[in-house]
């Protein structure tokens, strides 16, 4: 007994102690060469959806930033990350406004709960083309509850909705709880990493991926940069 | 009972020619210029239609009429000759009316499908897929690039499968949701679906044209009139086919530049 204790106290203190000397990985991600210039969505066979964009949307498969941030790319530590199995409780959502799936990209942990909601006036029908995982897709009415759904196995999924062609976007499903999606100039951040080795992946849905190996000793900051290169079309 | 039978069969006939004769529900304007001829078609289709559907019922309220009271014991009436001269007498009468509508028809079929196109009327390419229209334009260079079903990204907005990296031709392509046409300018209509079976229904142009899968469809037409038309698909295909719908523009030829300049700006 006497040992147990003794044992979870000094396991209590070394996970502690990990965490007291966590380092973070943050970087930037970027482009070379000239993306495809994004292209305008006519959305005018569904007015109710149209009217609410001001400005017509334009395609969202690759999102630039200043000073050539890529935006939208998933980076996440694909090994070496200790709590794998650590489902977060809360749920993630995906939102279908204005024909338009928001965020573009939502990653989330494998089996965690997935909620899609339907604020138009208009029925959806999402579709997620799951390869390794089940494929489903299902109709959503106006005014319906959210559509509580989760993945069992890690995969990137492309989201597409079967009434309209236009909207598209991503389930990012992983193995683990430290990943950021890359926002305004290309920035990320992974904080909370325990000194080790790992490998931090980047994944964007067009320019593919790209990985970096990294060490982590002590309570440091680690500069992880990605560059893709970009497509002309 | 028989006889208030027979007198249903006469007014409910009677009834129903009506409106058509009055013309209660008339076509939609015509705004095409072979709209002339399918309407023809279209009137003579009912005037055939419904002198036979007032003959049918009419003959049939008669033999009720005359023939339902007989006494239980009285002696079964026979066709005169057996009823072998009457079937194909009968088949004679339809096949003859089924084939003078066909003659009557084809002047009007020709003029959209077996008639070339002239020389310089104006490729528009339409490809049907769940549950919207996209249309396509050749571009500055008049050719349309090749297509390649295994690049279609519709998150992209790579709708038809066009290679631009590779494809000089595809790379000033035109993709547009809706369709814009100069006035009293022929147009080429090159039809094909994407996934399932599909139509192109403009109700003002008199055309309706079937999506079949794998099929390159093509016909060809002129608006007449300046105006925003709906496009719709006739075809059930799927659970969105209640809001499968595009619109048609008929521009003057200015407007027309326009707008595809704008487009090709996109």
């Amino acid at each position: 007994m006497r040992t147990k204790s003794m044992l979870v106290g000094v396991s209590t203190l070394l996970m502690s102690s990990s965490l007291m000397f966590a380092g973070t990985v943050s970087g930037k991600v970027t482009f070379t060469g000239t993306p495809a210039k994004p292209k305008t969505i006519d959305m005018s066979k569904e007015p109710s959806c149209a009217k609410q964009h001001a400005t017509p949307l334009t395609t969202e498969s690759v999102v630039t930033g200043p000073n050539n941030g890529l935006e939208n790319v998933v980076v996440y530590v694909s090994s070496g990350a200790p709590d794998d199995g650590q489902v977060p409780a809360q749920a993630v959502t995906y939102e279908q406004k204005g024909c338009q799936y928001l965020p573009h990209v939502l990653p989330m942990h494998v089996n965690q709960e997935l909620k899609i909601t339907n604020e138009d006036q208009t029925s959806h029908n999402i579709h997620p083309l799951a390869k390794v995982n089940h494929e489903w897709n299902k109709s959503q009415p106006p005014g319906t509850p959210a559509i509580s759904e989760k993945y069992e196995k890690a995969e990137f999924i492309s989201v597409k909705c079967n009434v309209h062609p236009w909207m598209h976007g991503v389930f990012a499903v992983m193995n683990t709880n430290h990943y950021d999606l890359s926002k305004g100039g290309g920035a990320f951040k992974l904080p909370n990493l325990p000194p080790g080795k790992y490998t931090i992946t980047a994944w964007h849905e067009d320019y593919g991926t790209q990985t970096a190996d990294i060490t982590i000793t002590s309570n440091e900051t680690k500069d992880v940069n990605f560059t893709f290169k970009a497509k002309a079309y | 009972m028989a006889r208030l039978f027979a007198i249903t069969i006469v007014v409910i006939a009677i009834l129903s020619a009506i409106p058509i004769l009055r013309h209660t529900w008339v076509a939609p304007e015509d705004i095409s210029t072979h709209g002339a001829l399918i309407d023809e078609q279209m009137s003579e289709t009912m005037a055939e239609a419904g002198i036979s559907f007032l003959a049918a019922q009419f003959i049939l309220a008669f033999f009720v009429w005359k023939f339902s009271n007989r006494a239980p014991d009285a002696k079964l009436k026979k066709f005169p000759g057996g009823a072998k001269g009457l079937v194909i007498g009968a088949l004679l009468v339809v096949g003859i009316e089924v084939m003078a509508l066909g003659l009557f028809g084809v002047k009007a079929w020709a003029n959209v499908y077996l008639d070339a196109p002239s020389a310089n009327a104006m490729p528009v390419q339409v490809q049907a897929g769940q549950f919207a229209f996209y249309f396509r334009y050749p571009g500055v260079d008049g050719k349309f690039g090749g297509l390649h079903p295994e690049l279609i990204n519709e998150g992209s907005q790579n709708i038809f499968g066009l290679d631009p990296e590779h494809d000089v031709d595809a790379r000033d392509d035109i993709v547009a949701a809706e369709m814009a046409i100069p006035v009293n300018k022929e147009i080429h209509l090159l039809m094909h679906a994407k996934d399932v079976g599909h139509s192109f229904f403009v109700r003002e142009l008199r055309v309706q044209q079937d999506f079949v899968p794998g099929l390159d469809v093509s016909l060809h037409f002129t608006a007449t009139k300046i105006g925003k038309y709906e496009i719709v698909c006739t075809q059930l295909c799927g659970l969105g086919h209640y809001n499968m719908k595009a619109y048609l523009e008929v521009m003057s030829q200015q407007d027309f530049d326009d707008w595809l300049k704008k487009q090709a700006g996109q």
